[in-house]
């Protein structure tokens, strides 16, 4: 096990207005690792992803990175980080969002070169192989002058993981990202995923499809209440079930689904 | 008839001049509010809640005013302030001032009309602010932004003859000094309507075009 893991999150709060959705929240994330986190809608998956690249300001606790407080300068709460300082950070951090958010006036090919180019100032040419690459990659090298409005929702979504990859980031955080699609393109796109795990891509994944995250994470985390309430192997996990109601329950739910009695 | 004739080529070359003048006021005021106001409607939106109470307040205030108002409050009553602006500047100035308000307000109606989802995975790919706005938001906002715009052109061409009452000689006033020597309203009215008519009729034609180049965009 590495020294320090890459992600370290502790203690962290996060309220809006007065609802506090994450209320203590612990979390270390090792370089190579995939951890899954799952649990009931409104439980604050989400908004813990958003906060480990400072889309939401967190109230407490800490997120580190490498060593270096995500979005403050010292505190959560504190003095935030620079425009310039924050969106380095971010660079760092690939995100991959539930409904896809490709930029609708790009091709697939500039949508993954936007960040290459402006963020990263690498030569058009060498911005360009990177994107072709990672499009390449998730099977769509013969859309890179397509627009998003041409492509399918599971064709989108692998452009929209092609856009994240493509700048190298050290983490890659994804958000329900299969929540939108229809069924018959879930796959497509979990298969993606399956192959950036194979080649070691730290990943922390927010998703409802259970089977993928027993088959393709290390460690699956569930939160509810905004803690984490249980979390292990996917194996050890399955083992607490028996002692843990509330997970029990949310993992009805998908039994019943899975195989109807 | 030949009076007639005689009457409008008589008109033409002052005419002609008040139309360059008609031209320079509009073009001033469309550049110097487009620039101002998308500034200020980005302000709007983004900037911090003090500056953007500032702004609101702003154009509430210059939108419930009518032009006319406000031309003559610039003209007449900045000089007791102090400040002393020529007729063709105090026109500029009122004319921009309206013409501003009616940008931000398009500009924070084109904006806000993109998803967030935009700015969020323009903010994830390490983005700065001004990269945001330049990549991802302006290019999709135009497309909101120039039907509503393009047609406020056309007022502000419109909107110019009120300079006239400053006595800066644009069309309008060039055509009154016309009848005031020929005493031939009609005719000379006409033909200023029809000339305010060509530009503005040829500035919606471009509009379409550019509507269409930007019709692209899908979300």
């Amino acid at each position: 096990m590495a020294v320090t893991p890459l992600l370290k999150i502790a203690r962290l709060t996060k309220s809006f207005g007065t609802n506090q959705v994450l209320k203590s929240v612990d979390l270390d994330v090792d370089a190579g690792e995939v951890v899954t986190v799952v649990g009931p809608s409104g439980g604050g998956k989400t908004t813990l992803l958003r906060c480990v690249n400072f889309l939401e300001a967190y109230d407490g606790g800490s997120i580190k990175i490498d060593g270096r407080e995500v979005g403050y300068v010292d505190n959560a709460g504190g003095r935030k980080r620079g425009e310039v300082d924050l969106a380095a950070m971010r660079a760092e951090t690939g995100m991959v969002f539930q409904s896809f958010n490709l930029f609708p006036h790009l091709t697939a090919e500039q949508n993954v070169m936007l960040g290459l180019r402006q963020v990263r100032k690498k030569p058009l040419k060498e911005a360009q192989d990177i994107a072709r690459h990672w499009l390449d990659r998730v099977g769509l090298s013969h859309k890179t002058k397509s627009l998003p409005s041409e492509l399918s929702g599971g064709q989108q979504q692998r452009v929209g993981i092609a856009r994240a990859v493509a700048m190298d980031p050290k983490i890659l955080l994804l958000d329900e990202i299969t929540s939108a699609l229809d069924p018959e393109l879930v796959n497509e796109v979990l298969d993606v995923v399956r192959q950036l795990a194979n080649d070691g891509m730290t990943m922390l994944i927010v998703t409802h499809e259970i089977a993928f995250a027993r088959d393709a994470s290390h460690r699956i985390v569930f939160i509810a209440d905004g803690v984490v309430s249980a979390q292990g192997t996917p194996e050890n996990l399955m083992a607490e079930v028996a002692g843990n109601e509330r997970l029990r329950n949310f993992l009805a739910r998908f039994r019943s689904l899975k195989d109807p009695a | 008839m030949g009076q007639l004739i005689d009457a409008i080529v008589y008109a033409i070359p002052f005419l002609m001049s008040g139309l360059g003048m008609t031209l320079l006021v509009s073009l001033i005021v469309v550049a110097l509010s487009l620039v101002i106001g998308v500034a200020l409607g980005v302000g709007l939106i983004y900037g911090p809640l003090p500056l953007r109470w500032l702004i609101r307040l702003l154009t509430d205030c210059i939108r419930g005013i009518p032009i006319l108002v406000l031309l003559f409050a610039v003209y007449y009553g900045l000089p007791p302030l102090g400040l002393n602006l020529s007729s063709f500047w105090a026109a500029i100035l009122a004319l921009t001032l309206f013409k501003t308000a009616q940008v931000i307000e398009y500009t924070r109606g084109a904006v806000s009309s993109i998803p967030r989802g935009q700015m969020e995975a323009a903010k994830s790919i390490g983005l700065i602010f001004t990269q945001r706005l330049r990549y991802v938001i302006f290019p999709q906002a135009v497309r909101r932004f120039l039907p509503p715009w393009l047609n406020g052109v056309t007022d502000a061409v419109k909107g110019s003859a009120l300079v006239s009452l400053l006595g800066v000689v644009d069309l309008m006033q060039a055509i009154n000094q016309v009848i005031g020597r020929t005493y031939e309203p009609m005719p000379l009215y006409i033909l200023g309507a029809l000339i305010y008519f060509a530009i503005n009729y040829s500035l919606s034609s471009m509009s379409k075009v550019l509507e269409r180049r930007y019709a692209y965009i899908k979300e």
